[in-house]
C-alpha cells in the first residue's frame, strides 16, 4: 500500500528534531572546549534547555490540545520547589546522577499532581476563561510558595505559613524554605548535558504522544470538540492527559532550572515567565514543536547577544519578534515554506534518506 | 425488537417545545428518511438521538439498552454515529487521521504504549491504517489520504465525514443532509455509495435530506416532521400522496 509508505516522513521529521538538538549539543561542547564561549554564555546553556522544555511542553497544551494556558510558570515552580527540597534533604548526599534524576522525577510527579488538581476543575472552561483561570492559579501557587516556611528535622517535615520560629524545629532541624527568601545554599547540580538529556526525553515523549492514538484524540478535540465527542472520544480524559503531561514536564524543567542556581525564590516564577514561554510557543508556531525549540533558543539568547548594542537592543529584539511572527504565521510564507520543503525533499537529501530507510526496513 | 426505539421523546428549550411526542422505530439494516420543512426540528431529533441534547421527556432505547441522557461519546460507543449538517471534520489533521480517530474505540492501545512504542504499537497502527484506507477506498478518498481534511472540496468532505462515522462501527448511522451542495451526478453517486454501505456494513441508516429525489430514491421508510411532531410516515409513494405532507410543504389549510 502506497499510502502507508507515505506515513514515514513524520518519523523522519521527528528524527530531524532529535538531530538538531544533538548537533547543537555537540557544537556547544566543541565551542566550550575550544574556549570560545565565555562564562556568561556558558551560564545560559542550562536556562536554554529549561526554556526549550517549557516551550515544548506548553505547546502540547496550546498547540496540540488547543487551550490557552497562562499558568505554566506555576507548574514550573511546583516542580522546582519539590525537586529542590528533595535535593536539600537527601538528593545531594546520593551519587549526583541518581540524586539529580530523582529530584527531576519528583519535580515532575508533583507538578503532574498539581496539573491534575487544577486541571479537573479548570478544563471545564474554554478559551479566554481557561486562560484567565490558569493565570490566576499560577499566581496563587507563586504567592503560596512566597509565604510558606518548610523545615526538616529528625521528626520529619514542618510547615508553617507564619515564620521560621513557628516551625518548632528541634536542634537537628534546618530551615529549607524560608518564605519569600526561598531556598538558599543549594549545591548546584544542573549541567548542560543533563539539560540536553531532559530536552531529548521531553521531545521523545511529546512527539511520540502526538503521533499515537492518544495524540490524535487530543488533536481531534482541538480541531472540533463536538465532532470528537460524536466520534466517541472521551474529551475529559484526553484534555486532562495533555494538561498533566504538559504540567509534569514544566515541573521537570523547573527542577533543572532550580538546581542551576544556589538560591531559589518563588518570585522568579511569576506571570512574566508564563508569558515569555507563551511568546516562544506562539512565535515558534502554534503546534509546531520544532518551532518551539528554535524560538526558545533564539529568543532566550538574543537579548544577551545584543547587550553590546545597548540602546538598539530592544529595537532589534522587536524586529526579530515580528520577523518570526511573519515567518511562522503568515499564510503566504507558510505556503512558500511547504513548497520549498517539498521541492528539497523531492530532489535532495531527505528523499534519499527516506528511500534508504524504506529499503532497510523492507529487508 | 427494533434496533432503535424512540418512545414519546420531547424536548423544550424554555417555553419552546421543539420536539414532542416523537415515536420512531428503526429496524436493523434498513434505510430511513427524515424530512420536513425548514425549522421542523429534524436536526434537533438527531441531537436528541446522539446525546447533544438531553430529552426533557421520553426514552431512547438502542438495542434493548436505554441510552437516554448518556453523553455523546457514550452513545457513539453504544452504536450511533452521525454526520453534521455543517461539516465538522478535524480540519488540520490528515484525511487518514480523521478516519483513524473514528477507529479510536475499535482498535485500542494505551497512551503509555504509544509514547514508549511498546510491542503492539506498530501492529495496531498498521491495522488502523489498513482499515482506514479500506474505508477511504469505498468513498474514493484513498488517493488523498495524506492531505489535510480542510483542503478537500466540499463533496469529498461530506464523504469523509461518512467514512469517519462508519469507522466507529455503528449499528445506526445518522446522516444530516449528506447530499447538500452536491450536483446531480455527485448525489447520484452518493446514493449508490450509501446503498452499498448499508449492505456492506449491515447498518441502519437514518438520513435527513431536502433533495426529494434522493430521499425517495433510497429510503424504504420515511418520517415527516412538522413543528416537532411526526405528521406522517410510510414508503415514498404514500408520503408523496399524503395530503398533510403536501400541505406542510406547500402550505394549505
Amino acid at each position: 500500500m502506497n499510502a502507508i509508505k507515505n506515513l514515514k516522513p513524520s518519523t523522519c521529521n521527528n528524527l530531524i528534531n532529535y538531530g538538531m538538538v544533538l548537533v547543537f549539543y555537540i557544537v556547544v561542547q566543541i565551542l566550550v572546549n575550544a574556549g570560545v564561549l565565555n562564562n556568561s554564555m556558558q551560564g545560559m546553556l542550562v536556562p536554554i534547555c529549561t526554556y526549550v522544555v517549557l516551550a515544548v511542553s506548553l505547546n502540547l497544551t496550546v498547540g496540540i490540545l488547543g487551550e490557552l494556558s497562562l499558568g505554566h510558570a506555576g507548574f514550573m515552580s511546583v516542580g522546582a520547589f519539590s525537586g529542590a527540597i528533595f535535593w536539600m534533604i537527601s538528593g545531594s548526599q546520593m551519587s549526583p546522577v541518581v540524586g539529580f534524576t530523582l529530584a527531576i522525577m519528583i519535580g515532575g510527579i508533583f507538578a503532574g499532581i498539581f496539573g491534575a488538581l487544577i486541571g479537573i476543575p479548570v478544563l471545564r472552561l474554554r478559551g479566554d476563561y481557561l486562560a484567565i483561570v490558569t493565570l490566576a492559579f499560577g499566581e496563587i501557587i507563586k504567592n503560596l510558595l512566597n509565604a510558606i516556611y518548610v523545615g526538616w528535622d529528625s521528626n520529619g517535615f514542618h510547615f508553617s505559613m507564619k515564620d521560621v520560629s513557628a516551625l518548632g524545629l528541634d536542634e537537628s532541624g534546618e530551615v529549607i524554605v524560608n518564605g519569600a527568601i526561598g531556598i538558599t545554599g543549594m549545591p548546584k547540580a544542573s549541567t548542560f548535558t543533563a539539560g540536553t538529556i531532559l530536552v531529548i526525553i521531553t521531545l521523545f515523549v511529546i512527539l511520540n504522544l502526538i503521533t499515537s492514538r492518544a495524540g490524535r484524540a487530543i488533536m481531534s478535540i482541538r480541531d472540533n470538540r463536538i465532532a470528537a465527542e460524536a466520534t466517541g472520544i472521551n474529551i475529559t480524559k484526553y484534555k486532562l492527559m495533555a494538561f498533566i503531561i504538559s504540567a509534569s514536564f514544566a515541573g521537570m524543567a523547573g527542577v533543572l532550572y532550580a538546581l542551576n542556581f544556589s538560591t531559589l525564590a518563588a518570585k522568579k516564577f511569576d506571570y512574566n515567565t508564563s508569558i515569555l514561554v507563551l511568546v516562544f510557543v506562539v512565535l515558534g508556531g502554534i503546534g509546531n514543536i520544532r518551532g518551539s525549540i528554535i524560538a526558545a533558543t533564539v529568543l532566550y539568547v538574543l537579548p544577551e547577544l545584543l547587550r553590546e548594542l545597548q540602546d538598539y537592543r530592544m529595537l532589534i529584539y522587536a524586529v526579530v519578534l515580528i520577523a518570526m511572527m511573519i515567518f511562522n504565521q503568515s499564510p503566504q510564507v507558510l505556503a512558500w515554506r511547504s513548497n520549498f520543503v517539498s521541492k528539497i525533499s523531492r530532489s535532495g537529501i531527505a528523499a534519499r534518506f527516506i528511500k534508504q530507510k524504506r529499503q532497510s526496513e523492507e529487508v | 425488537m427494533a434496533l432503535l426505539e424512540v418512545m414519546n421523546v420531547g424536548i423544550a428549550f424554555g417555553g419552546l417545545q421543539a420536539v414532542s411526542q416523537l415515536d420512531i422505530k428503526l429496524e436493523k439494516g434498513h434505510l430511513y428518511g427524515l424530512i420536513g420543512p425548514n425549522g421542523a426540528g429534524k436536526t434537533t431529533v438527531f441531537n436528541l438521538l446522539t446525546g447533544v441534547y438531553r430529552p426533557t421527556e421520553g426514552d431512547i432505547i438502542l438495542d434493548e439498552k436505554n441510552i437516554t441522557g448518556k453523553s455523546p461519546a457514550k452513545i457513539n460507543q453504544a452504536g450511533i454515529a452521525r454526520t453534521f449538517q455543517n461539516i465538522r471534520l478535524f480540519g488540520e489533521m490528515s484525511v487518514l487521521d480523521n478516519v483513524k480517530i473514528g477507529l479510536h474505540n475499535q482498535i485500542k492501545y494505551s497512551a503509555f504504549t504509544g509514547i514508549f512504542r511498546l510491542p503492539g504499537f506498530k501492529e495496531k497502527e498498521q491495522e488502523m491504517d489498513y482499515k482506514a484506507l479500506k474505508l477511504l477506498k469505498i468513498f474514493d478518498l484513498d488517493t488523498v489520504a495524506q492531505s489535510p481534511a480542510s483542503s478537500l472540496p466540499y463533496g469529498k468532505q461530506r464523504k469523509l465525514e461518512i467514512a469517519r462515522a462508519l469507522a466507529t462501527n455503528p449499528k445506526l448511522l445518522l446522516l444530516d443532509e449528506p447530499a447538500a451542495g452536491m450536483n446531480p451526478s455527485e448525489s447520484e453517486e452518493l446514493m449508490n455509495t450509501i446503498k452499498f454501505v448499508q449492505k456492506e456494513f449491515d447498518v441502519a441508516i437514518l438520513l435527513i435530506e431536502h433533495d426529494m429525489n434522493f430521499v425517495m430514491g433510497i429510503c424504504e421508510h420515511i418520517y415527516v416532521l412538522e413543528y416537532g411532531r411526526i405528521i406522517a410516515q410510510g414508503n415514498g409513494e404514500s408520503i408523496r400522496n399524503n395530503p398533510r405532507v403536501i400541505a406542510a410543504y406547500l402550505g394549505g389549510d
